[in-house]
């Protein structure tokens, strides 16, 4: 069969302990544009156990269809049912894009889907386009620690697929009068392919927001200097609704826990204001936050890419400003 | 009990500059290194040794200056090195990569093979679990700790806000967190061994068994159509306030235009 008999744009939509991720919805989003310019369908691809349910909130964000694949052998994620249940879906439905989450999961699914189907793997992607001329995937992402951008295509295989990283991509409104195709599919052989046994699952305790969904990002570098500074970031973020982040010194000092890092190994943000306090700006930083609506940096060195990056860059000791400026705030918001 | 662990040697991304006026990289004086979740990777593999006399092989896939990073592991504690270099393996991608590596691991014994998770010029996290597709093993990604227990490793495996304790049988790859752990130096004694003692064997495409539509640029499915450096934004505005109160006050007047508050 050629290339041109796979048809449709799948995403696959992860899920854990029954509730989507987030950026299952963004995929779906990202697609919906994707199939738009192809002319064709989105799929969502639902894998889990007892999850037949969820297949109407993927509607809602825009899925033309959801085949769900449940199975008991699908309940926890280990590698190796969930790479065969997929795969088996490739084969019987032929699509000619695929896009997963960059998320832990994604990033260790993908990667050997792809090499059993033979076919290319983008990782990260940033950005993904349909080329006008012959309609392939241009699928581009930061390479060489976030210092350049590559386009990369997959011309004679499919799937094309791609990891997207999460907060990247725009989920749809949600519409909950979309309804979809719903399609029940049995993977045979499951039970064969478990060869991961789950002993034990320990969930981190979250106590604070999630740094991607925060509209308001409080974000210190190690010019904060200690991490009882940190306090301030929260005062002044809790006035403003939001919560604190930091890069990635920060965290190898163990001043916060990792889920906290922004940047190329850590987490890419979009808030609608990310405040940078004490961040140089190393280049690994700003790919992670820089499409923050509004990037407000206080940092001492005028130099400092950071004051750059920003939108408004103020030349200043953070740890006098902070302070100052929640003060204010609390007056305004009054 | 036989150990593989797959390293690459990677410039210092963190060493890299741009060039502020044409937005390029500047890539003269980075400094070469063993890639850190390969380097977690080898420490974890030693420190099986430590407890069982296991026998730890490196690979290594890369130019021929990949030597360098071969001899660190030997200094380290690895019993044997191979650097796997052939221009027929230029321009690979993961899948192709990864084939390769597969091929000359499938020369050697092992029970468990170790990669990093991902390396820091690529940052896919790709080649690990395809190397265990291409050879048909299970695998273990994200490794935070890795614990051998009879005939089966047990393994921390992180996720986004959770990890498992998972058990699995070797053979088997697991890929290895950077945090996990603080690797070793190298001993004077075993930097002398590794350039005086010990040989860096140097295995090319004819001393492995690999289809060769399946390797380098040409059995690649991807293709770089183009790369760039990133778009710069429209300059912002930067202040130097008098004094703190009055940083304040800017802040709180931009925030107030924006309708942020």
């Amino acid at each position: 069969m050629s290339i041109q008999d796979y048809k449709g744009v799948f995403t696959f939509a992860q899920q854990v302990d029954n509730e989507i991720t987030p950026v299952s919805f963004e995929l779906i989003g990202k697609g919906k544009e994707l199939a738009a310019d192809i002319g064709c369908d989105v799929t969502a691809v639902l894998l889990g156990s007892g999850v037949a349910g969820l297949a109407d909130e993927l509607a809602a964000y825009g899925a033309d269809r959801v085949i769900v694949v449940d199975a008991p052998e699908l309940e926890v994620y280990t590698t190796e049912p969930y790479v065969h249940a997929f795969v088996d879906i490739i084969n019987k439905y032929k699509p000619e894009i695929c896009l997963f989450g960059a998320t832990a999961i994604g990033r260790d699914m993908a990667p050997r889907v792809s090499a059993r189907v033979h076919t290319g793997l983008t990782a990260d992607c940033t950005k993904l386009e349909i080329n006008p001329d012959d309609k392939g995937l241009m699928m581009t992402r930061p390479a060489f620690g976030g210092n350049i951008m590559a386009t990369i295509l997959c011309s004679n295989h499919r799937p094309q697929m791609s990891t997207v990283r999460p907060g990247v991509m725009q989920k749809l409104p949600k519409d909950d009068s979309h309804k979809a195709e719903v399609i029940n599919e049995t993977v045979d052989g499951l039970a064969d392919h478990v060869n991961v046994e789950v002993l034990e699952v320990v969930k981190a305790v979250a106590e604070k927001m999630n740094i991607q969904d925060a509209k308001v990002l409080v974000s210190g570098g190690r010019g904060m200097g200690s991490p009882e500074n940190f306090k301030m970031l929260e005062d002044l973020a809790d006035v403003l609704g939001g919560t604190i982040a930091c890069s990635r010194p920060c965290v190898d000092n163990g001043w916060l826990p990792k889920d906290r890092q922004v940047g190329q190994t850590g987490q890419t943000v979009r808030p609608n204001v990310y405040f940078a306090c004490g961040i140089s700006g190393a280049i690994q930083h700003l790919a992670g936050m820089e499409e923050s609506d509004i990037i407000i940096a206080i940092n001492k060195d005028e130099s400092a890419p950071m004051i750059a990056a920003a939108d408004y860059g103020i030349v200043g000791d953070a740890l006098k400003i902070v302070p100052l400026l929640t003060e204010a705030l609390k007056k305004e918001l009054a | 009990m036989n150990i593989v662990v797959c390293v690459k040697q990677v410039p210092d991304t963190n060493e890299v500059k741009l060039d502020p006026v044409k937005g390029t990289l500047i890539r003269e004086g980075v400094p070469s290194i063993m890639n850190p979740d390969d380097k977690a990777g080898l420490e974890a593999a030693l420190t099986i040794k430590d407890e069982t006399g296991a026998k730890v092989t490196v690979v290594s896939m890369g130019p021929p200056q990949a030597d360098e990073v071969c001899r660190e592991a030997l200094a380290m504690g690895a019993d044997e090195a191979i650097l796997v270099t052939d221009r027929a393996f230029g321009g690979a991608d993961t899948w192709a990569t990864s084939t390769t590596i597969a091929a000359a691991v499938n020369m050697l014994d092992y029970d468990l093979i170790i990669t990093g998770r991902q390396a820091i010029d690529g940052d896919t996290a790709q080649v690990g679990p395809q190397i265990a597709e291409h050879l048909n093993l299970p695998n273990v990604s994200y490794a935070d700790d890795i614990k051998v227990e009879g005939d089966s490793v047990v393994v921390k495996r992180i996720y986004d806000d959770r990890y498992h304790m998972v058990k699995v049988q070797m053979p088997c790859l697991i890929t290895a967190l950077g945090e996990m752990n603080t690797p070793r130096y190298m001993t004077p004694g075993g930097v002398f061994d590794a350039y005086r003692e010990k040989e860096v064997k140097v295995w090319g495409l004819a001393d492995i068994d690999v289809d060769t539509d399946n390797i380098g640029l040409k059995g690649s499915p991807t293709r770089v159509f183009k790369s760039f450096p990133k778009a710069l934004k429209a300059p912002g505005t930067v202040v130097t306030p008098e004094s703190p109160q009055e940083a304040a006050d800017f802040i709180v007047e931009k925030l107030k235009e924006k309708f942020v508050i």
